[in-house]
């Protein structure tokens, strides 16, 4: 399935009933040098809108939404060492977690790259 | 993101230029300033440690402060134009050679920190009787307001910030410096001097807020692209944002006002008792001295230290630092970030005279998190301030 994204600015990937989720090559972008991503534990339960992760540049934290509700199943742990991954590679290598979703049918509901491209526009 | 109120923010004179550059402006001190270039942050940080970064601090409030009326005596006028000024700051004013640079302390009654700033004596001993001044853009208005009234008519203030305001700073700065103005290549650290450029008159302080050495240089706003362009044709120089500004001065154990420094924290708690000189201490004399010189001879309940956080999770202003073994709060961080030259997050943040010791294991509370960080000596990166041969 085809990648779908907030207006907050997250990705997410749904791919044999797991969701993998990240910030956008834009947010990365905004917030510039990365240098530490606060990831949640394997097993919390987020509900959509949840704080998912904590993503720290040099200048400032800022949080990063869970798109949907679900349980983490992985995080990617390469970031501990990498964080900079994130801003090399927002949308690929630089992703934050997996989630197994409460409700598959809520990532098909974000906008597609199309609506996210039209957002981007707008601000 | 919320909607930012652009159009009633100032510019600096190089606004144009920083846009041209790519900088992401953001609103600082009530003017749009570019927080960062393309290149970002950490790369704008190291540069500036390896060569020469080149900020717009345009934004700051330089000054003239100039006696009514002179007597010709050049030692009479400075001593009366430096009486004006003390009874608002910590620092020897009086006793400045021509030329000196003073780091000094503007306070409340309560002793509190109003504003850092410097102050110097004219370079030329002709001109004695002016004072350069240069506060905080933040704060600007209100400690020019508090000068004019403190001096009355016995001096004019000449608010200077329509120019530009640079800061060239980096190991390469001052071979940078002896290509445009050759003679503020020789100026000695924290002394200042009026210099020409291509017709334009130049002031050149060799100080800075990074910790390297560098010079910040007062130019008139018509020339202030020339001279940024001037400098940017040299390989040696980056434009270099906030972002980076803030990163270089944590590292350099160097309080920002307003964040390390307020109202309620007094020079000796915030660490700068060098900054109330000698003969201040003896004498008194400027707004909330009976508390310094009480907290000069007694300690003080807080000071300012350095916190080396371990891991790398930065730990932000507002964070409490709690005793381990209690768990009870013993302080707050008052600036942190990751320091790029150190390769680790670095904070500053005032805690109980207990716990002030370089070695103190503390924790420090990160959303929810206690995090174990350790009570750091200051500056992280050590100053490489110039020192003139003798």
């Amino acid at each position: 399935m085809a990648t779908r994204y907030t207006r907050e600015h997250e990705w997410i990937r749904l791919e044999g009933g797991v969701a993998t989720m990240g910030i956008t090559p834009y947010a990365q972008e905004q917030l510039g040098d990365i240098v530490f991503v606060d990831l949640p534990e394997v097993g919390k339960k987020l509900a959509k809108g949840d704080e998912a992760a904590v993503v720290e540049s040099v200048k400032a934290a800022s949080e990063v939404y869970a798109p949907i509700a679900g349980e983490v199943i992985e995080v990617n742990s390469a970031l501990t060492d990498s964080p900079g991954m994130v801003n090399e590679s927002a949308d690929g290598a630089g992703w934050f977690l997996k989630l197994k979703p409460a409700n598959p049918g809520e990532v098909e509901a974000l906008m597609d790259e199309a609506a996210y491209q039209a957002y981007l526009e707008t601000i | 993101m919320a909607d930012s109120p652009s159009e009633t923010l100032l510019e600096t004179p190089l606004a144009a230029e920083h846009r041209a550059l790519g900088a992401r402006m953001v609103p600082f001190g009530g003017y749009a300033m570019p927080v960062q270039y393309p290149t970002g942050i950490i790369a704008e940080h190291k540069w500036t440690r390896e060569h020469a970064g080149l900020f717009d601090v345009s934004h700051m409030g330089p000054s003239f402060l100039m006696l009514a009326e002179k007597s010709g005596d050049a030692e009479r006028d400075h001593a009366a134009v430096a009486a004006l000024v003390e009874p608002l700051v910590t620092g020897e004013i009086r006793a400045l050679k021509p030329g000196q640079v003073r780091y000094t302390l503007m306070t409340n009654d309560a002793g509190g920190v109003i504003d850092d700033l410097m102050v110097a004596r004219s370079a030329r001993i002709e001109h004695s009787g002016t004072l350069y001044i240069v506060v905080n853009a933040g704060t600007k208005d209100g400690d020019f307001a508090l000068i004019e009234k403190a001096v009355g008519g016995r001096a004019r203030l000449h608010r200077a910030d329509d120019g530009a305001l640079l800061a060239l700073q980096g190991p390469e700065a001052a071979a940078v410096m002896r290509g445009l103005v050759p003679a503020a290549a020789d100026l000695g650290f924290m002394t200042y001097g009026s210099f020409e450029w291509q017709g334009a008159r130049v002031m050149v302080s060799r100080s800075g807020y990074t910790g390297e050495d560098g010079f910040e240089i007062l130019v008139p706003a018509d020339r202030a692209k020339a001279f940024w362009d001037a400098l940017l044709a040299d390989q040696r120089v980056k434009p270099v944002g906030l972002g980076a500004r803030d990163s270089l001065r944590l590292e350099a154990g160097l309080p920002l006002n307003g964040h390390d420094l307020d109202a309620t924290t007094s020079p000796v708690e915030a660490n700068l008792a060098f900054a109330v000189s000698k003969r201040r201490r003896a004498e008194g004399g400027f707004p909330g001295a009976a508390r310094v010189q009480k907290e000069l001879a007694e300690g003080t309940k807080r000071l300012r230290v350095g916190i080396a956080p371990e891991g790398k999770a930065p730990v932000r202003e507002g964070a409490a630092i709690l005793d381990i073994a209690s768990g009870r709060q013993v302080g707050t961080v008052t600036s942190g970030t990751f320091g790029p030259t150190v390769n680790a997050p670095i904070a500053m943040g005032y805690v109980e005279t207990a716990f002030t010791a370089p070695g103190t294991k503390v924790a420090v509370d990160v959303r929810g998190k206690s995090l174990p960080a350790t009570i750091a000596e200051m500056p992280f990166v050590p100053h490489r301030y110039y020192r003139k041969p003798a």
